[in-house]
Order: structure tokens, then C-alpha cells, then sequence
């Protein structure tokens, strides 16, 4: 549905330097550094997939995104999207698309909501009874029946959030670009639009881009990531594969009695002590867990122990570092 | 179109929360032009004419222009403010939606409160046909209509053209506001008190001079020769917004392909 | 003291950074004051009693306000005083240790002169050398000169402070945009600034004189083109001197009213 291949552009940055007298330079002529912010991008992504799309910032994914919702023109390559280029057909193309830019609001500020969601209607022309079957699925789903009516300018964030994600959907788009949506969510809220999004893309088949910085997002969402730094795939697969790949460290939390004097095993690195609580990271390509709960046995009197994974967010830093980004 | 009107409801919806701030600012747009209408009243009662043209002919000129102008203010406000829109990246979301980029700039702001400018302009525009001795045909109602359509056309394409200029710079667009706020002050005056080439640049280039200067004089029988030309003259102002549409959509192109 | 002067040094490099924008702005108000000029001339040409000022010295009048236009015009938006009012930051003002009303006179004034700064003298010198019967004539004499300067000073001293009561009234009312609107156009009106004041039937400019909103534009601008003679000039900035005490006294007055009523209500 989503088809990639070979995507470029750069852009012309206007290069400054400090200093009146660099400033006064500038007025006549202009230094410009060219940058590429994509390079020979190419991937597919199948109906009903949900993608997550990481990078650091400045690496790409903006661009993309915006190639991909028909913004940006590219300087080379193709794209095509449920059959549509979408710089080129936009008028029809966006239609069948819906955007959430997490820190940007498409909504009418001084207004109640439902008179947003009316404008929307009209201005994507979705018919009345379809209106209103879908306003009232996304009114229950996104629990927005006491905030329907209210001004945007009184919502709180994660209010706001909802409503937002509930405009894109107003329309039925057959994909769904979410850019930072949980950005400055409290965790209630997180886990209340996680879920939604699960919900569409389980229920209505919704194909879903995810740009996120919280990888918990990610962890909950996405079954595959595509990394992207300094404009270049680096990364295309599963979520899985990373923790396969990266997972095979592992964190020992053990609570034990009172022990004064700190211990050290073997095989392992002691992230954290205290006297009655440490947190030992292993490697279990080196040493087997059950070994190494052997020789913490040996060591202290256990009461409690608990192993964990990597965090995933650990997981994408490993991740960044190995492609040098 | 029935999506703008929808547009203007939400905004008027929007504006009407903050209502004594809209009462105050509407009579303070009603007061600008007021004032200014007051300083025209006052050199008229000293020097009587202006290189032959009666004060009341002036003030039908002044009205024209100025309701032209104050209705082209409510409407294009969106095109008037665009540097923040595009500032704030907002622009990014007009291209996701499924419409014309125009109109939703257009659906952007609609400036209620200029109004006040309207209503002043009414005012003096019923009061000037009232002191004019004229006779008043179908014909020369409907060259009015047509000079007032006319004007806001050409504001209209004005704005759009500074708008415009923001698709490459943010800074200097105050250069716009010589011929907005440069050319109504010009244009309240008949055209023919100036000299000769600020006529014929304000008739042939930014055609101020098709919606005023010639359609009045055929309003106040001061023609000569066939009336047709004069009366059609307005048809010009129109036609000023198409190059002023096509100017647009380079710059939304040029925006599409350096990003933003 | 020193506080006030920083605050002031702050604005006048703000203010001079926005070249380009001075520049474009620099072009509108030529094509102003050409259109009233030619207006003018078009009047004149056809006057059967000789007016009150003559043709040249309204040329002077009109170019003077022009260039000086950041000192005369009332209507000028400190965007940043408004949202300090309206948004109640107003808080963080009250904690500092200097006097509110020297800090804003302080900040108004300093934007106020880069604004000029920037424009004035290209637009002067420009105006100095347009062709003829564009062109704005020297001062009369180096007497006239100085007393215009201290005019022009004496006179943006008093608009600061007129600003300083608009600004305080938006305190007190909490409206905004609206009431300021009102006042600017009006107090521009009665300095002269629609129409010269020497052009106004007499009944108007009885009111005028007594109003003290001429004495920041039509005073110094005459002056200037010798329309005043130098013994008026002279009677008149002492005037301006008079006017600018009382007007600040009153604006303190009102400052420290509106204050005592913030800090009562809790802002």
C-alpha cells in the first residue's frame, strides 16, 4: 500500500556565522550548506501495519512524513500511496490520509469541539449518517462525551490529545501519520490513547506511521521500526529482532538482609548498592542467569529477586550508537 | 461556497467569546476613517475644491474606496496576517486538508471588528449621494456596485501578493502596505488632482484608477464621449486577482519543494 | 536610576535590529508623504484666500512627520507591555526592586528612539534633496534649529508620557486594544497629524491649544519652518516643560492607585 524507492531531498540551509561583521557580510551575500535530509530512502509498508518511524531529530523523519502526506515535493525518487503520488494528486490523495501533529493542533481554539468536528466534516465532505456513526465510535472509544462541548483553550493536554486524534478520524482514513501524539501525556493518558490507536488499527484495519521519542510507545504499538539517521535507512525490521539482538543483557534486582559491606559477583557489573538492595546488569551470551544467581546466593542472604530486560529505550540507544548516529 | 460560510461561522462563533474586546475594537475601526473623513471635511471648508472637484464628489470617492477597502480587510485578513500562519507551520496543515490552499487561507480570519470601517464608510457614501444633485439610473447603481466589487478585488489581490512574499522571507512586507494602506489614502481622492504619471501607474499597473478615478467620472456625468468605457472600467480591478492567483501558486510550489 | 537606563539600553539595541523592517517601512512612508504633499499641492493650487501656513512650510510639517514619526505617533503598540497587562505577568513587574513607571516610561521611551533612529535620518536626508517644490528647506536659522531640537525632544518626553496614561488605563480596566485604538486616533487628530492644525477652522483649534497633544507634533514641526516665531517657541517649551511635569505627576498618581488596587485583589 505504501511504496518507497529511492527517495531523496536536500535542502539549502543558509549558513551564519556570529559577529557584526559576519552579519554585515551576510546582507550581500549569502553562504548556503547543503543538506541532505533524505538519501535514497526505500521501504514498503502493508495495509493495516502499524510502523514505528525513529531517528534522531534532524534525521530524516520529519521530511519523510511530509513527502508522505504530500507537503513536500521531493528532488528524486518515487512514492506511491494506495495507488496515489502524493505530492502530485494531493486534493484526492488526502483525502483517504489523517495526520495528528502532536504538538500542533488542528483545532478551532476558542470554540467547543463539536463545532471543529462539524467544520471537518464539511470540509472532507464525509456524508451525514457515516458522520455520525463514526463521531459516535470515537466519542465512546476516546471517552470524549464530557468534552465534546467545551473550548479547546480549556482542555487539558490529554483532553486535547484525544480530541485531536478523534479529528483525524473523523473522516475514515485508510492511513493514519501520528507525529509525537503521547508527547507531555501524564501515564493515564499514554495508556488511554496507546490502546485507542491498538483499537483502530486492530477493528478498522487503519495503517499507522508512528514518529515518537518514547519508546514505550513503541514498545506497545509497533511490531516494526524503521531507524532512520543523517537522512539514511538504517534499520528495517521487527521489534523482536532488536530485543533478540539487544536483549540479551539482562538487570538483577535482589533485595536481601542486611549486608554492610558491598559484594561484587562475577559476570556481572554493579549498577546500584545499598545495604539491603542492588541491581547487578549481565550479559547472557557470557554468563548464564542461573549461574549468576548462584553466586549472588553465595554472597548475600536473598529475599527477593526480580530480572528484568534491557529497557527498550536502552535497547534503541545500543541501536544508535552501533550505526554511529 | 457554502464550506466558507462555514468557515466565517466558526470564526465568528470564535470572536464572539471575547465581546466587549470586539465592541471597543469595532468603534475604533469605526474612528480611523472617521478622523480622517474629518480632516477632509475641514480642508474642504477652507479651500472650498480640490483642482475642480466638489467636496461631496470627493466624499462618494472616499466611500467607495474605503468600503472597498474595509470589506476587503474582513474577508482577506486571513492573506493579511499569513506570515504567522506560516511561521507556525500551520501552513503544513492547509496542504493536508482536501481543499483549495486559497480558500483556506481565506477561511483563515475574518476580521469582524472592521466593521466599524464598513458602517463609517456606508455612512458617508449615503450621506454623499444625498448632497449630490445627480440622477441616478439602474445602470450607474450597478457601475457602484461594480466600482465597490471592483476595489476589493484589487485589495484583495494585494494582500494575496504579500502573502505570497512569504513563501521567501518573512521580513519586508511592510513594502505591501504602501499600496494597500498607500494606495487607499491615495485613492480617496479622484485620481486627476495627481499628477500625470501617478495616474497613469495607478491606472494601468495597480488599476485603483479603473475602480475609482474612471467609473466616477461617468457616476457624475463629468464624461466625455462614448459612457461604455467608463462604465466597464471596474471589470480591470477584477481581472487584477489572476495574476495575483497564478503569483500564489508559484509560491506554494516554491514552499512544496524547499520545505519549510 | 541605573535600572531605568539599562532597561532603556535593552530596547534601543532591540529596536535597531530590525533593519529590513525599517527599511520597507522607511519606503511606505515616503510614499505618504508624497501622497500628502500632492494632495496638498492640488488644494493649494486652487486656494482663492491665502492660507495660514504656507505651501513650504506644510511641505517641512509633513516631512518632519514622516521622519519623526516614531515621536509623534500615539498610536504605537508595545506588544510586549500589552501582554504583560493582560496575561497578569504583571506579578513579576511588582517584584522588582525599581519604581513600575520609570521601568515602562523607560522601555516605551527606548523603543521609541530606535525606532527613529533608524529611520529618521535617511528620511530627512532624502527629503532634503528631492527636487523642487518636493523638497524640505533648511531650518530658518541656527536659533530656530536648537529651539526645534528642544521642542522635538521636550515634545517625545510628553508623548512617552501620555503613552504611559493610555497604557496605565488598560491596567485599570483590563481591555484591551480596543480603548487604546480609541484614544490613539483621537489624540493623534487633535496633535495635528490628520490635518495640520494651522488648517483647522478656529473653533477647533481653541480646543486643540488647550489639549496638550499639539505639543509633541505641530509644535516642534513649526518651529522648525519658522511658522512659530522664536519668542513663542521659547514661551512654548516652557509650556512643554509644564505639561510634561504634570502629565507624569498624574501618571504616577494613577500607576500607584491601580497598583494598590491589583495587590489587593490578589492580580
Amino acid at each position: 500500500m505504501i511504496k518507497i524507492d529511492g527517495l531523496s531531498k536536500s535542502y539549502q540551509v543558509a549558513m551564519r556565522s556570529s559577529g557584526v561583521r559576519q552579519a554585515v557580510k551576510a546582507l550581500f551575500k549569502r553562504e548556503y550548506k547543503v543538506v541532505d535530509a533524505l538519501d535514497d530512502i526505500s521501504f514498503t509498508i502493508e495495509p493495516g501495519e502499524i510502523v514505528g518511524y525513529i531517528g534522531p531529530n534532524g534525521a530524516g523523519k520529519s521530511t519523510t512524513i511530509k513527502v508522505m502526506s504530500g507537503i513536500l515535493v521531493p528532488d528524486s525518487g518515487s512514492c506511491t500511496i494506495m495507488g496515489y503520488t502524493p505530492w502530485k494528486d494531493r486534493v484526492e490523495y488526502v483525502k483517504h490520509i489523517g495526520v495528528v501533529f502532536g504538538q500542533r493542533s488542528q483545532l478551532w481554539w476558542d470554540v467547543p469541539v463539536i463545532d471543529s468536528f462539524d467544520l471537518l466534516r464539511d470540509i472532507y465532505k464525509v456524508p451525514e449518517q457515516e458522520y455520525r456513526s463514526t463521531l459516535s465510535l470515537l466519542t465512546e472509544t476516546l471517552e470524549l462525551q464530557d468534552i465534546i462541548q467545551m473550548p479547546v483553550r480549556q482542555l487539558s493536554l490529554g483532553q486535547r490529545m484525544r480530541c485531536e486524534i478523534a479529528a483525524s478520524l473523523l473522516h475514515s482514513p485508510s492511513v493514519l501519520f501520528l507525529d509525537e501524539p503521547t508527547i507531555g501525556l501524564d501515564a493515564v493518558s499514554k495508556i488511554a490513547v496507546r490502546k485507542f490507536i491498538r483499537t483502530i488499527n486492530e477493528e478498522k484495519g487503519v495503517t499507522i506511521i508512528l514518529t515518537t521519542h518514547d519508546m514505550n510507545d513503541i514498545e506497545a504499538l509497533a511490531k516494526r521500526i524503521i531507524l532512520i539517521g543523517k537522512g539514511k535507512k538504517l534499520y528495517d525490521g521487527s521489534v523482536s529482532a532488536i530485543r533478540d539482538q539487544f536483549g540479551t543483557r539482562k538487570t538483577i534486582t535482589a533485595v536481601y538482609s542486611h549486608q554492610a559491606e558491598p559484594f561484587q559477583v562475577p559476570g556481572t557489573v554493579m549498577e546500584a548498592w545499598s545495604p539491603e538492595r542492588a541491581v547487578l546488569s549481565v550479559d547472557t551470551e557470557q554468563v548464564v542467569i542461573s549461574e549468576v544467581l548462584i553466586r549472588l546466593s553465595a554472597q548475600v542472604e536473598l529475599l527477593d529477586v526480580a530480572i528484568d530486560t534491557l529497557p527498550i529505550e536502552d535497547m534503541i540507544v545500543q541501536l544508535y550508537k552501533e550505526h554511529q548516529i | 461556497m457554502r464550506l466558507y460560510g462555514k468557515y466565517i461561522l466558526i470564526l465568528f462563533k470564535s470572536q464572539m467569546q471575547y465581546r466587549t474586546s470586539f465592541w471597543l475594537l469595532s468603534i475604533g475601526q469605526f474612528l480611523v476613517p472617521f478622523s480622517i473623513f474629518a480632516g477632509l471635511y475641514f480642508l474642504f471648508e477652507r479651500f472650498g475644491q480640490i483642482k475642480g472637484w466638489a467636496f461631496h464628489e470627493v466624499a462618494l470617492c472616499f466611500a467607495i474606496i474605503h468600503m472597498a477597502f474595509a470589506i476587503s480587510e474582513c474577508f482577506a485578513r486571513g492573506f493579511d496576517s499569513f506570515s504567522s500562519l506560516v511561521g507556525n507551520g500551520d501552513f503544513d496543515r492547509v496542504l493536508v486538508r482536501p481543499r483549495s490552499t486559497v480558500l483556506q487561507v481565506l477561511g483563515s480570519k475574518f476580521e469582524f471588528t472592521r466593521v466599524g470601517r464598513l458602517l463609517q464608510s456606508v455612512i458617508v457614501l449615503c450621506w454623499a449621494i444625498s448632497r449630490l444633485s445627480l440622477e441616478w439610473t439602474l445602470l450607474k447603481a450597478v457601475t457602484l456596485v461594480f466600482m465597490v466589487a471592483s476595489g476589493v478585488f484589487i485589495f484583495t489581490g494585494i494582500f494575496m501578493l504579500a502573502a505570497t512574499m512569504c513563501f521567501w522571507t518573512i521580513q519586508g512586507l511592510e513594502i505591501a502596505n504602501i499600496f494597500t494602506d498607500g494606495g487607499r489614502e491615495m485613492a480617496q481622492y479622484p485620481l486627476g488632482i495627481y499628477q500625470k504619471w501617478v495616474m497613469r501607474f495607478f491606472t494601468f499597473i495597480i488599476p485603483f484608477g479603473c475602480v475609482n478615478y474612471l467609473p466616477l467620472l461617468y457616476l457624475l456625468d463629468k464624461t466625455s464621449g462614448n459612457d461604455l468605457p467608463y462604465m466597464l472600467a471596474p471589470a480591470a480591478g477584477i481581472l487584477f486577482i489572476l495574476p495575483c492567483l497564478l503569483v500564489w501558486r508559484i509560491g506554494v510550489r516554491h514552499y512544496r519543494s524547499t520545505g519549510s | 536610576m541605573k535600572a531605568y537606563m539599562s532597561v532603556f539600553k535593552l530596547r534601543l539595541s532591540n529596536g535597531l535590529q530590525y533593519r529590513t523592517a525599517a527599511l520597507a517601512g522607511m519606503a511606505t512612508q515616503f510614499f505618504w508623504g508624497f501622497v500628502i504633499i500632492m494632495v496638498f499641492e492640488a488644494f493649494y493650487s486652487g486656494a482663492t484666500v491665502q492660507p495660514p501656513i504656507s505651501l513650504t512650510q506644510l511641505i517641512t510639517y509633513v516631512w518632519l512627520q514622516q521622519a519623526f514619526l516614531a515621536f509623534v505617533m500615539l498610536w504605537f503598540r508595545d506588544n510586549e507591555l500589552f501582554q504583560l497587562i493582560t496575561t497578569g505577568n504583571i506579578a513579576y513587574e511588582l517584584c522588582r526592586p525599581s519604581g513600575i513607571y520609570g521601568l515602562w516610561y523607560a522601555k516605551l521611551l527606548g523603543q521609541r528612539l530606535a525606532s527613529a533612529l533608524l529611520r529618521s535620518l535617511p528620511i530627512v536626508t532624502v527629503a532634503f534633496i528631492l527636487p523642487q517644490p518636493y523638497r524640505m528647506p533648511l531650518p530658518s536659522d541656527p536659533f530656530a534649529f536648537l529651539l526645534f531640537i528642544a521642542a522635538l525632544i521636550l515634545g517625545l518626553l510628553l508623548i512617552v508620557s501620555l503613552s504611559m496614561l493610555m497604557y496605565i488605563s488598560v491596567f485599570v480596566t483590563l481591555s484591551p486594544a480596543g480603548s487604546l485604538l480609541m484614544f490613539g486616533v483621537i489624540g493623534e487628530f487633535l496633535a495635528g497629524m490628520v490635518i495640520p492644525v494651522p488648517l483647522m477652522p478656529s473653533w477647533l483649534q481653541s480646543i486643540v491649544y488647550v489639549l496638550p497633544f499639539r505639543w509633541t507634533a505641530d509644535f516642534p514641526f513649526r518651529v522648525y519652518s519658522g511658522h512659530i516665531p522664536k519668542e513663542e517657541a521659547l514661551a512654548g517649551i516652557a509650556i512643554q516643560i509644564i505639561w510634561f511635569l504634570v502629565l507624569v505627576g498624574l501618571g504616577r498618581l494613577a500607576m500607584a492607585k491601580a497598583l494598590r488596587r491589583v495587590v489587593v485583589n490578589g492580580g
